[in-house]
């Protein structure tokens, strides 16, 4: 395992306002006991709500906060305790949070970080190359940062992680905010990282699409526990995210029930009926309806991922 | 006017009423450097045969404790964020507002100084009552004096300010603007030292050609009975009329530039 | 030290960074410059009123002047930009410095170097090497010692007084006022003889309790071979390394324990 949590928690004490003058602290656990164990290779997407702990957690494994409690490993080392022999070994992009020099050309950042980092010079150039050739870095690479769209920006920053050769790359929101083309860049760039077998990936995200087309395993948390830790498809199967049928018909809907499906919806004056497949095959309903009712036209309806992680995210 | 205007000064005063660890913090550091500078003062002026350049030592603490209290008052080390607002063009819908931005910074600052007024000049000037032997003025006149003359003073900090915020329309970076104004008033208000060691011609033209006396010292010699105090305010008046006016006719200009160049 | 050279490459992206709009920084220069001969020329104003400061003459009282005026501005070019903390503790942007494989005090001074800061310590040169040559100083090879070390030992208690100062941020990020008032509290406080603070609490605080008698009055003493008037002990006169010492051991405690609260807020 090259990430591994156990029990891990962040408890931050905020004081709020009483009444006029009086304050009271409570104590709020950011994350609350979160188990990970994550093998070299994976590509995994660490989702939930806002301020459901993502972040926090990330924070806690590459060194930068304190945990309240439990442990965490990564790469084998302890991240706050070893956090400068940590930095070498994983690469970090927060979304928000620059690596680069602002009034500088990217690629003086690019050099600086060569130095910060003591990757031997060869290394240093031959990451870079294949960088700018999978992002197109040339266009901007003289350009100070302070003005670089952040599309651009986002490609400088995914570069600077990367050109040390990390074993983990820890990525918090590295699609918010980003143009689509810039978005697909992004995307398209992670999966050939990772197929290059080069980096584990730990990706948080709000974007669905980085979800589906990047992460072969899903970790959700909500309020700081992990509820989901599984494929795409469990996360389905649990949370009942079903296929559905849609079938037009020529008469109206005469109102039959089929065993191991649901009716959900009857539209069109009775002439489109949606079943939802809870138990039986698509093709044993098919077959079933074809039997009972004139069929006109029939789709079968794969469930939106966005619809799962709402009722996710919705239950309490 | 006069309703719109006493809601910008509550304004004002509430918004810096939020700012309670700052406001502490800043009380904190006025109280360490009056005792730094009152016991220097109080050295020198001991070295000097008991005056310093006629300041006994009761007058030297109320110098000294006056200008720590009325430090964050006149305010003349904090620009105004004016000048933030040339640079970004926001001050365009400033100029068009019915209201003349100029009186709302000023009533804006008035309700600042105010808050300002009661948290941290009390608790410095307190301090010093309960530290040192301060020189109290026996005639109550002098204190209604001395309240005419902090109102002066905020007024001369707020037209010096908002004219250094002014330039933005000219300089690209109206930082050594700010830096100018910030060193000639510290040494010229008599922060630092009491502008009566200074050689004879130097003081004259502090007093005569420029506002920075008006911001401290102008006070401080009110407190303590030094001059002629009805003197001393009128000519506080004097530069405060005389800043705004210069505020107004400089911001005149500035709105044609803007109206001709379109900013 | 092995990563001195990467600090060093990280400070000259800050001075190309910062020196690229020339008139600015040119402003910056000149303003933070005479900023800071005005307080040099306060101490001389005042010393011109009787013509002798706390019962010192003008050389030692230029001695002192410099001793501090030069610690204060090395420290304030090294340490100075330690009050970007509170910023970067604001807005989470201390999650960089973490992230690299560097320590993280050190980034915070070599990211924020400003180089503007420079001006002051050549003036502070001119004015202690003024004080020097006009002092009447039996010179041995310890006083000579004493007269190099010092500057650095009074930089290093300024520098961990910046590094306090900021690291209470980690606690408290509306501070920064407070540090002010031992940071450019202690310049000011430093730059003349201790005997004119008198022997109450506020002084000796100031003197023993934080350390600035170590600064430039105790070793400017020994300089000058002259006892303190008020009696304190010969030999503490040679004690600025020691307490210097003490003091890097307070900021560094400090700050580990304070790094350990840093709560990453902002995003």
């Amino acid at each position: 395992m090259i990430i591994e949590a156990t029990g891990l928690r962040k408890d931050f004490t905020v004081r709020r306002k009483v009444g006029r003058f009086r304050r009271e602290k409570h104590v709020v656990s950011a994350v609350d006991g979160v188990d990970l164990a994550i093998g070299r290779g994976e590509i995994l997407g660490y989702i939930g709500p806002n301020g459901a702990g993502k972040s926090t957690t990330l924070k806690m494994l590459t060194g930068v906060l304190t945990p309240s409690a439990g442990r965490a490993r990564v790469c084998g080392l302890e991240p706050v305790a070893q956090r400068v022999t940590l930095a070498r070994r994983i690469g970090v992009v927060f979304g928000q949070r620059s690596q680069l020099w602002w009034d500088l050309p990217l690629a003086e950042s690019f050099s600086l970080l060569r130095h910060i980092y003591k990757v031997p010079a060869a290394d240093h150039a031959a990451r870079l190359k294949r960088c700018t050739a999978l992002l197109g870095l040339d266009e901007f690479a003289q350009t100070p940062v302070r003005q670089l769209s952040l599309g651009q920006r986002m490609r400088g920053e995914l570069t600077a992680a990367l050109l040390h050769g990390p074993e983990v790359l820890f990525l918090d929101e590295p699609t918010i905010g980003l143009d689509v083309l810039s978005k697909q860049a992004v995307r398209e760039f992670l999966a050939e990282v990772h197929a290059a077998g080069e980096a584990t990936i730990v990706l948080t995200t709000h974007d669905l699409a980085d979800i589906e087309k990047l992460c072969r395993r899903l970790v959700v948390i909500d309020h700081g526990r992990v509820v989901h830790d599984g494929s795409l498809d469990e996360l389905h199967a649990r949370y009942g995210s079903r296929r559905e049928i849609v079938a037009d018909l020529d008469a109206a809907w005469p109102g039959l029930t089929l065993p191991g499906a649901q009716v959900t919806a009857v539209e069109n004056d009775g002439r489109r009926v949606r079943l939802a497949l809870d138990g039986a095959t698509a093709g044993e309903v098919v077959a079933a309806l074809a039997q009972a009712v004139p069929l006109r036209d029939l789709s079968v309806q794969e469930p939106e991922i966005e619809d799962v992680i709402a009722r996710l995210y919705r239950r309490d | 006017m006069p309703r719109a205007s006493w809601a910008l000064i509550t304004a004002g005063f509430r918004r810096y009423a939020t700012y309670r660890q700052a406001t502490f913090a800043g009380t904190f550091t006025n109280i360490v450097f009056g005792f730094l500078r009152c016991y220097i003062m109080l050295s020198v002026a001991a070295s000097a045969g008991g005056l310093l350049r006629g300041y006994d030592s009761a007058q030297l603490v109320t110098y000294v404790w006056l200008g720590q209290g009325m430090l964050a008052v006149v305010n003349m080390w904090v620009p105004l964020d004016i000048a933030e607002r040339v640079r970004t063009g926001d001050v365009v819908t400033d100029l068009f507002r019915p209201i003349n931005p100029l009186w709302t910074y000023l009533w804006t600052d008035i309700g600042r100084a105010g808050f300002a007024m009661l948290t941290r000049f009390t608790v410095p000037i307190a301090a010093g009552l309960v530290f040192f032997e301060m020189h109290l003025p026996r005639n109550p006149l002098t204190y209604a004096l001395v309240v005419l003359s902090i109102v002066a003073a905020a007024v001369v900090g707020f037209g010096g300010r908002y004219l250094i915020g002014l330039t933005a329309f000219w300089l690209l970076d109206t930082r050594g603007a700010v830096a100018a104004w910030g060193m000639l008033s510290t040494v010229g208000s008599g922060l630092y030292f009491p502008l009566t060691v200074l050689p004879e011609w130097l003081r004259v033209v502090l007093w005569v050609g420029t506002p920075f006396p008006s911001l401290l010292q102008a006070t401080a010699d009110i407190a303590v009975g030094r001059g002629d105090p009805l003197l001393i305010l009128a000519g506080q008046v004097f530069w405060a009329v005389v800043l705004l006016a210069l505020c107004g006719a400089v911001q005149r200009r500035a709105t044609r530039k803007l109206v001709v160049q379109g900013g | 030290m092995a990563d001195l050279g990467v600090y060093l490459h990280i400070v000259r992206a800050q001075i190309r960074s910062q020196t690229q709009y020339r008139m600015s920084f040119a402003i910056d220069l000149a303003a933070s410059t005479l900023i800071s001969a005005l307080d040099i020329a306060t101490v001389f104003v005042l010393f011109s009123v009787s013509g002798g400061l706390g019962g010192f003459g003008g050389p030692a009282v230029l001695l002192i002047a410099g001793l501090s005026a030069l610690a204060f501005a090395i420290a304030d070019a090294v340490f100075g930009n330690a009050e970007r903390l509170r910023e970067l503790v604001r807005s989470g942007g201390f999650d960089a410095l973490l992230l690299r494989p560097l320590s993280a005090l050190a980034q915070l001074l070599a990211v924020n170097f400003a180089p503007r800061r420079v001006g002051r310590v050549v003036q502070g040169m001119v004015v202690y090497g003024l004080g020097l040559a006009v002092a009447d100083i039996d010179w041995n090879p310890a006083r000579v010692l004493l007269a190099v070390v010092t500057p650095l030992t009074g930089a290093v208690m300024f520098g961990c007084l910046f590094i306090i100062g900021a690291t209470v941020a980690f606690w408290w990020v509306e501070s920064g006022e407070v540090a002010n008032a031992f940071t450019y509290g202690g310049r000011d406080f430093t730059s003349y003889p201790l005997t004119m603070y008198g022997g109450g609490f506020f002084g000796r605080f100031f003197a023993f309790g934080i350390g600035f008698a170590f600064v430039a009055y105790l070793p400017a003493l020994a300089l000058l071979d002259r006892p303190d008037p008020m009696g304190v002990p010969d030999w503490l006169r040679w004690c600025s390394p020691l307490t210097a010492m003490i003091a890097v051991l307070a900021a560094t405690a400090l700050w580990r324990v304070g790094i350990r609260h840093y709560r990453s807020t902002g995003s």
